[in-house]
């Protein structure tokens, strides 16, 4: 994520949102609804970045969940929605905030049971590659594996 | 090598992949002999409050998947408990007499509950304390529609557990020497915002009182009234199972001392999770802490340190994230120093700050990128770096200088 070039269009919120909703049509998939996004922009003057989840090397929502429902599967951070049960000790320590509580009736795939939700890098919906990164009309936001 | 773990929980399950990630396993390897006297696959202790509610089925309630042992190299032996060790020798002896050798050894043993010694409690049928699977599934046994359940201690786990059996039983009343609910956790505020929930759900409280006697099913407490119950569960407090180092010879306050590295005062041996006790960075005080997340990461830091990579685990801090029927209390650190409040009917926010460093902070439906606080109180960021009136009002990323932000998020290469 490069913030010189993040003009705060939000898009990448509205494109996320989409892609968990396994969707075909976006205006049909959110019109009307409240959006819960992965990703998040935060705007602070003429300063608009985007945060998503770091995939950090030493995750410490992984270390830290009491369940097990966070693990890292090929370097991805993933969440087993079946394990969760929504202590938000995950979002209590993410230094990003990049962990939320799901909210009841915004966009979530129907019956997912989701409790918390994370960026996934688009693995864990049918879209596969990170909508966030595909559809950002600046190049703002970059997919890059650092090691 | 032979490493040897005593305890099967966080900790321990922290050090099996402590030791996976520096020490790679062959084939052949399965060094690693876990301990433990439950005769269980690694479960979250936590969970079983969510048990007893209905919320999660024992398996679900595995806190590794059924491949962690084979996978990790690991034997775990059928269930005995460790009860001496020799670190002279190098040598562990179990109940029953086995006795075991190891190269390095990790003390993951936990904490038991504090049973005070209230005159009369062996008269009570039906007296539990709320710590394992075990305590659960005994509690479970007894309860019936017509339960009234009394207990002692308004901490997080009694109230855990008064939230995971209010729904299958008559009544549940908890009783606490404290004027305040979870006081080792909220401010007097907080306390009354979670504990008025409470009480809408049935929970009844009887606080600033105490248990003087018990003779069978009637509390006599200290105000002179009097509880009957059907069932019993003392939740008064856990304390370090510390003896195993201790009676060997090895440092111990009021957990097992440990350095960064979380080595024991004994050659050889580690110890990590509630057993210990470390310094909290917030406060500066020497504390045991007993939370699974800081179990889990001294456990790995002793894994890793154990099998001969270089780990320091320097970050603990209190932290606590615990929610009662659906309001939830996200907390860290120490409560010290000037204040920042922000509050309604169902909200809260309270920040402590002093000496340029933010000391803690309680959240009560206040979700919303809460580890931005946290981060500040474990890594003693100064708060002159930041925009300090920007994060009070909106934790994230935005109160942090440029630079700062682009070592987080990237920026470009």
């Amino acid at each position: 994520m490069d913030e010189k070039w993040c003009l705060g269009c939000h898009l990448c919120e509205y494109y996320c949102a989409f892609a968990q909703t396994n969707e075909k049509d976006m205006a049909r998939a959110l019109k009307d609804r409240k959006i819960a996004p992965r990703i998040q922009v935060e705007d602070s003057g003429n300063v608009h970045f985007a945060v998503s989840c770091r995939h950090c090397k030493e995750p410490l929502c992984v270390k830290a969940c009491i369940t097990g429902a966070l693990s890292v599967e090929d370097s991805v951070i993933r969440i087993d929605p079946d394990r969760c049960v929504g202590c938000y000790t995950c979002v209590l320590i993410c230094p990003y905030g990049a962990i939320a509580p799901a909210i009841a009736g915004a966009t979530a795939p129907e019956g997912g049971g989701l409790v918390v939700q994370k960026c996934e890098l688009c693995l864990q919906n049918k879209m596969g590659t990170p909508q966030c990164v595909q559809n950002c009309p600046n190049a703002a936001i970059v997919y890059e594996d650092r090691g | 090598m032979r490493y040897m773990i005593i305890g099967n929980s966080a900790a321990a399950v922290g050090a099996v992949e402590g030791i996976r990630r520096t020490n790679v396993r062959t084939d052949s390897g399965r060094e690693i002999l876990l301990i433990s006297d439950e005769p269980r696959h690694t479960y979250s202790r936590p969970l079983i409050s969510y048990w007893l509610q209905g919320k999660v089925t024992e398996e679900k309630m595995r806190y590794r998947g059924l491949d962690f042992y084979d996978k990790n190299g690991c034997i775990l032996l059928p269930p005995k408990k460790a009860v001496r060790l020799d670190a002279d020798r190098k040598k562990v002896f179990l109940a029953g007499g086995r006795e075991l050798d190891y190269d390095r050894l990790l003390i993951a043993t936990g904490s038991s509950a504090l049973v005070p010694p209230i005159p009369g409690l062996e008269t009570v049928e039906h007296a539990f304390t709320f710590m394992s699977m075990d305590d659960a599934v005994a509690l479970r046994k007894i309860l019936t529609a017509e339960t009234r359940a009394l207990i002692v201690g308004a901490g997080l786990i009694g109230l855990k557990c008064a939230e995971g059996i209010r729904e299958s039983v008559r009544s549940v009343q908890v009783v606490d020497l404290a004027p305040q609910i979870l006081s080792s956790v909220l401010d007097e505020t907080s306390a009354k915002m979670m504990q008025d929930h409470l009480e809408k759900k049935g929970i009844l409280f009887d606080l600033s009182n105490s248990v003087d006697r018990f003779d069978q099913n009637r509390a006599f407490l200290r105000d002179k009234t009097q509880i009957e119950f059907d069932a019993l569960v003392l939740a008064a407090g856990v304390k370090p199972s510390a003896d195993l180092v201790k009676n060997a010879g090895g440092r111990v306050g009021r957990g097992i001392v440990v350095n960064d590295k979380m080595e024991t005062s004994l050659p050889g041996v580690y110890a990590a999770g509630d057993c210990t006790e470390s310094l909290d960075v917030s406060s500066g005080e020497i504390k045991v802490m007993a939370l699974l997340p800081n179990a889990y990461m001294q456990g790995e830091c002793a894994g890793v340190n154990m099998a001969g990579g270089t780990a320091s685990f320097t970050q603990a801090v209190p932290m606590n994230a615990i929610g009662f029927f659906g309001m939830h209390a996200l907390t860290a650190g120490v409560y010290t120093g000037e204040t920042y409040v922000d509050q309604d009917q169902e909200h809260y926010k309270k920040l402590f700050y002093g000496g340029n460093h933010l000391n803690g902070v309680i959240l009560i439906n206040r979700e919303e990128k809460a580890g931005v606080y946290t981060s500040l109180i474990r890594e003693r960021t100064p708060l002159d770096t930041l925009d300090f009136d920007l994060l009070c009002r909106q934790p994230g990323l935005a109160a942090f200088a440029q630079t700062g932000r682009d070592a987080i998020l990237g920026g470009v290469l």
